[in-house]
């Protein structure tokens, strides 16, 4: 295995792009990073199909020495074992797709070594994070892929939208951090180690303690995989936690693909399969784990049925999709998690990098009622953002042939059910019910962008960039922020072409896009036997994930109406879809005026900005300034040493002098004191 | 006398005193060459030390002692904590020089001759061996600080001297009558006999006072910090630099030589002092520091900040609190006076620290923008980075000692991430405001000088820790062994359930005694 190569060859690219910059220029930093992130996925390709054939053992690789401190000792080192090798796959080939995309993407920006530097730092942050073998390596992954994440969404730096989404998304990551860590401490105050598998052996032995933590004692497991997975919730953007994600939408959308969509913000859900033996020995955390998998894929569903941004629905989408994977945890349907995982990469990335191609060709704009009618002009887009929504929707026919998504996110569904719990039944009908929503805005965003009349000629890039006012730089992005207004109804957006021609995207573009579209639709008919079925799947994974051999099995046992019912909404959200954007438009007016208060409470996210701008960013900012002038200044300081100089000046002649030539009487002082001293002593 | 045959430690000490009286002579320019060419000389000789310094050795090499005069004994050596804040300490010294090679214009001669003088008293500091020699150099190293920000100073410099000032006298009278009892009563000056010494519990308590009173303004911890951003505004960017990168940490190698060997049980007694006040700290200077619009307010507020990670550390009475505190001093060090260097580029390009005079410096100084980055992700402990280490190990040793402390320690990496990150966007992100600022140019070579083997350390403390801290090792095992009779109870004991125990947790954090 080459697993130094595959992991140190993106670091030593972004070195060279990011250094050399300027000096080496466009084509040679793209052409090193691009180059060095193909041979790291040619690599990682004969790893992962040799643990597949049975081929290959789990091994580590120890690099270098990092942290010593009495038994606190960690290596930086590789792991490599199924899990991982999945990861590797997954992260590589996307990755190499990305840089190649961006060949045609960024072909404008005048920036390009620098974002081909960050993709490729991000790329051996997320590797670093996969192969990690104990805790706090992870956690440098972690942080490392949060920082490349925060570069890549401030990329265009000159838009302040762009830098508040940068910022929130590395603050809120911090919040997610702060339990990571204190999982971290507890982990080792409790095994006296970081290492994960003696971390995971050791776990079963301490089911039924109790741990003291502020103030109050608690099941031990219960509070470290707690802790452990608030840090879970902050990079995948569960409930609570999610704020950010629509917001890095800022950043260039190739970055949406790889980071927001395929790779980084499954690194929780990744984290959740590592640990999944220390998981299994606390229910409650278990429960805890699908509720919130659950509630997230419901809510970031719902918001997704209404934003007009193509990139905030994928991104709502996305948000949704993790939900899933932490439910299938939950329920201790790891395998399914995983086999979600691995799909959702291939399609969404898909979906991702489609509406890039969509952007692109309509100017940057990104609005989707200004869209229409697209599917005849760019054809490949099309077909490649069909196969993506027929994967993310699961379309298939049982026993026959489905599209990715059919066979992971249903054996989610059916695993959620099977597992017989309470927490599995609901998260069995929440699941259905964003199957339904989910299927509802995914061909909602086809029908608005690529069916119906064009609405081109209203938006206003579309319209400067026919005007001759070269406006059509990628960084006039503007997720979500968008000038129309979001009042704008659909109706008032006039129709036409507005003399806007789109046209397809080049070949480096559309090259990942056939890639991603072949693994969109054939990912999960081939691959789903060694990742979900019983005993297939227990040679496959060897104990990388505590697969339950016993829950897949029961997955294929479950009553016909539950296997069914993820085809069933399906399909009634494609009609859904069909009837209000197709058949007849004016049906979203017309809900929108019935039900005005829940539109406004989707199209605003739930106000969970405004509740926490409330909450957290306005009083930092109001204590901040009243510490500083009402502490500092008007307390410590006036009593401190201003009064001191008050009461000098008011009452004592000496003091005042004392003050005035204070260094010469502290130097006085200091030699009166050694004086004294010196005869103390000598007299003694 | 030691392992190079000529007494290494007393040669530390007289270069840069003979350099500086020899600057007084010279003229400006030939001043700056000899300050550089003598602090070159102590860097080199400080890698000596750190090159020839026996890791698992004596406790004490490099052991000089000329006997007494009076009361004072020429007693120097020094252990693997001390040998690597003398690295520091000499680490920077040639960066501050380069520094204000431009900058500083009047007075150069005496200015020069002041910063090498420190140097003297600094490494004095770390060297002594004797009580009252001590004393004299921690308390007199202050004297040419007082003279750089008072007469190289900004505009208010006189009201930030003064208030440096005060805030030092009040603590080190009380340390000096605290230390007059400690000699008669124990009737030795020998520090290396002091830490071994077993005072009272009834006198460590107003001993251990009088000495917190006198480090915890030097560290500073709140609420006696509000000299230190004054002080740091008004001072030179060399003297901030010299002040956040070594002055701050004679308060945090005060505790580790002093508080806690001497009086480890009103160590312990005074725990919730400590823990108490780190945690105000973090919060509300992290806060203050949020809502800063002078660049050096907010750093110096982020020392603050910092510095508690060092309290924190220190006082969590195990192995990876310790080891993380002191880290933590080391890297705060390193980085802190890197981010005082990168305000001071662009004070001398535009003379104002306001930090909405600037804004989109990535465009036109996109290697600044680069070093401050790595920078500013140092200061929020981003991994692989030298703060990482220290801050990660400090909380992981508090945690240990008290969860809840632990809680609010953490809560240090979210709002340390939020003005920092504030800052970095508010002057390298964005546009320029003006053209003047869209034109400034990017680091000059003598600047790129200063902050590359900054960058360098930063990068290699945070990937390869060991070779900072394995000479500091044994240090804190005598430590631990010293403290352990008063380790106070962790509230995170794990209690035995139906799993089956996995070996205890072996390192010495857990004490018998619980001492408050």
């Amino acid at each position: 295995m080459n697993i130094q190569l595959i992991v140190f060859l993106p670091l030593l690219a972004a070195a060279i792009a990011g250094l050399g910059n300027r000096a080496i220029g466009n084509t040679a930093a793209k052409a090193i990073t691009t180059g060095a992130l193909f041979v790291s996925c040619a690599l990682s390709w004969p790893v992962f199909l040799g643990f597949l054939s049975g081929g290959l053992q789990e091994q580590v690789v120890t690099v270098l020495p990092w942290l010593r401190s009495g038994d606190l000792v960690v290596d930086w080192s590789l792991r490599v074992d199924t899990l991982t090798a999945v990861m590797l796959i997954v992260v590589t080939t996307v990755s190499s797709l990305v840089h190649l995309y961006s060949w045609g993407y960024m072909a404008e920006d005048d920036s390009q070594p620098r974002f081909f530097a960050y993709l490729s730092l991000f790329t051996f942050a997320m590797l670093m994070l996969v192969t990690a073998d104990n805790l706090i390596q992870m956690f440098f992954g972690w942080e490392g892929v949060g920082l490349a994440s925060y570069l890549l969404i401030g990329f265009w730096y000159q838009k302040p939208s762009a830098n508040a989404a940068a910022i929130k998304a590395f603050v809120v990551n911090r919040v997610g951090d702060f339990g990571f860590s204190l999982g971290i401490f507890g982990t080792f105050l409790i095994f006296g180690t970081v290492s994960i598998p003696e971390i995971l052996a050791a776990a079963p032995g301490m089911t039924g303690s109790t741990i003291g933590f502020l103030g109050t004692r608690f099941d031990t497991m219960t509070v470290l995989c707690l802790l452990l997975f608030v840090g879970a919730m902050g990079k995948s953007a569960q409930l609570g936690l999610h704020t950010w994600l629509p917001d890095a939408m800022e950043g260039p959308t190739p970055v949406s693909a790889l980071i927001h969509a395929a790779t980084m913000v499954t690194a929780g859900v990744f984290m959740v399969c590592r640990l999944s033996p220390m998981f299994e020995t606390s229910d409650t955390a278990l429960t805890v784990v699908t509720f919130v998998g659950a509630a997230t894929a419901l809510f970031a569903a719902t918001v997704g049925t209404v934003q007009n941004d193509i990139k905030r629905v994928i991104a709502y989408s996305t948000c949704s999709q993790l939900g899933y994977m932490f439910f299938a945890a939950g329920v201790g349907a790891y395998g399914a998690a995983m086999f979600h995982l691995f799909t959702h990469a291939f399609f969404k990335a898909l979906l991702f990098l489609g509406a890039g191609s969509v952007i692109h060709a309509m100017h940057h704009e990104q609005d989707m009622r200004f869209y229409g009618g697209l599917r005849k002009s760019i054809p490949l887009t099309y077909w490649a953002m069909m196969a993506g929504t027929l994967a993310i929707t699961g379309v298939g026919v049982i026993g026959v042939f489905g599209f990715a998504g059919f066979y992971s996110k249903d054996a989610i569904i059916e695993g959620a059910f099977a597992a017989g719990t309470t927490a599995g039944g609901i998260a069995f009908f929440v699941g259905v019910f964003a199957a339904l929503l989910t299927s509802f805005y995914s061909w909602r965003l086809v029908f608005l962008t690529f069916f119906g009349k064009p609405r081109w000629a209203a938006s206003e890039h579309i319209q400067h960039a026919l005007h001759g006012d070269h406006h059509d730089h990628p960084s006039d992005e503007d997720a979500g922020h968008d000038p129309h207004g979001h009042e704008a109804p659909a109706h008032a957006i006039k129709e036409g072409t507005g003399g806007h021609h789109p046209h397809e995207s080049p070949w480096p573009m559309l090259v990942p896009l056939i890639v991603l579209t072949i693994g969109a639709i054939f990912a999960g008919f081939v691959f789903h036997g060694p990742f979900l079925e019983p005993g297939e799947g227990t040679a496959f994974w060897a104990g990388s994930i505590a697969f339950d051999e016993h829950l897949m099995h029961a997955i294929h046992e479950v009553p016909l109406w539950v296997k069914l019912s993820p085809a069933a909404v399906m399909i009634l959200g494609f009609l859904i879809a069909f009837a209000a954007y197709i058949r007849d438009t004016s049906i979203p007016d017309r809900f929108v005026g019935q039900f005005g208060v829940l539109y406004k409470f989707l199209l605003n996210k739930w106000y969970f900005d405004e509740l926490y701008n409330l909450l957290f960013v306005r009083p930092a900012f109001w204590f901040g300034r009243l510490f500083w002038k009402k502490g500092d200044e008007a307390t410590i300081d006036r009593f401190g040493p201003n009064g001191v100089a008050a009461v000098a000046v008011a009452g004592n002649r000496l003091f005042t002098r004392l003050q005035s030539g204070y260094l010469y009487s502290y130097a006085f002082v200091m030699l009166i004191g050694l004086a004294a001293a010196t005869t103390w002593v000598m007299a003694r | 006398m030691n392992e190079f045959g000529f007494p290494i430690l007393t040669l530390m000490l007289a270069v840069p005193t003979l350099a500086a009286a020899a600057c007084l002579f010279l003229s400006a320019n030939g001043a700056r060459w000899l300050a550089l060419i003598a602090t070159l000389v102590e860097l080199a000789l400080g890698i000596l030390l750190w090159v020839n310094y026996d890791i698992g050795g004596a406790q004490w090499q490099f052991v000089e002692n000329l006997g007494g005069f009076g009361p004072f004994a020429w007693a120097l050596g020094i252990d693997g904590i001390a040998l690597m804040l003398i690295v520091l300490s000499v680490f920077l010294m040639p960066i501050c020089i380069l520094a204000s090679w431009e900058a500083i214009d009047k007075r150069v001669p005496e200015y020069m001759a002041a910063f090498l003088f420190m140097e003297t008293l600094m490494l004095g500091v770390f060297m002594a061996q004797d009580l009252f020699l001590f004393y004299v150099f921690f308390e007199a190293g202050l004297i040419p600080m007082y003279l750089i920000i008072g007469i190289w100073g900004g505009a208010n410099r006189i009201y930030a001297s003064y208030k440096f000032f005060l805030y030092t006298l009040l603590g080190s009278v009380l340390m000096l009558i605290a230390m007059l009892w400690m000699v008669f009563t124990a009737g030795t000056t020998s520090i290396p006999a002091l830490m071994a010494y077993d005072f009272p519990v009834s006198a460590q308590t107003w001993l251990w006072l009088a000495f917190f009173a006198s480090f915890a303004v030097k560290l500073p911890m709140w609420p006696v910090h509000t000299w230190l951003p004054d002080a740091h505004v008004q001072a030179p960017t060399a003297g901030s630099v010299i002040l956040a990168g070594v002055l701050l940490k004679l308060g945090g190698y005060g505790f580790v030589r002093f508080s806690l060997p001497m009086f480890p049980e009103a160590s312990a007694e005074y725990f919730w002092l400590v823990m108490g006040l780190s945690m105000v700290a973090i919060v509300y200077t992290s806060l203050v520091a949020l809502v800063q619009q002078d660049m050096k307010k907010l750093i110096a507020y982020s020392s603050v900040a910092h510095m508690a990670f060092v309290t924190f550390g220190l006082f969590a009475f195990n192995r990876q609190g310790i080891e993380g505190g002191l880290v933590v001093m080391l890297s705060h060090g390193i980085v802190s006076g890197a981010l005082f260097l990168c305000v001071g580029v662009i004070y001398d390009r535009l003379h104002t620290r306001e930090i909405s005079a600037y804004g989109g410096l990535s465009n036109n100084m996109p290697a600044y923008a680069l070093l401050f980055l790595l920078f500013t992700m140092a200061s929020v402990g981003l991994p692989g980075t030298s703060g990482f280490v220290g801050e990660f190990l400090a909380m992981m040793g508090v945690y240990q000692a008290n969860s809840w402390v632990g809680f609010v320690a953490v809560t240090g990496i979210i709002l340390g991430a939020a003005y920092m990150l504030y800052l970095y966007r508010r002057v390298a992100y964005g546009s320029a405001p003006n053209e003047e600022v869209a034109r400034l140019p990017d680091l000059t070579k003598r600047e790129i000088t200063m902050l590359a083997p900054l960058a360098a350390v930063v990068l290699w403390m945070g990937v390869y820790p060991e070779s900072f801290m394995a000479p500091m090792r044994d240090d804190v095992t005598r430590l631990l062994e010293r403290i352990e009779r008063a380790t106070p109870m962790s509230d995170a004991q794990v209690t035995e359930g139906k799993g089956v125990m996995p070996q205890a947790h072996a390192a010495p954090a857990h004490g018998e005694g619980g001492a408050h």
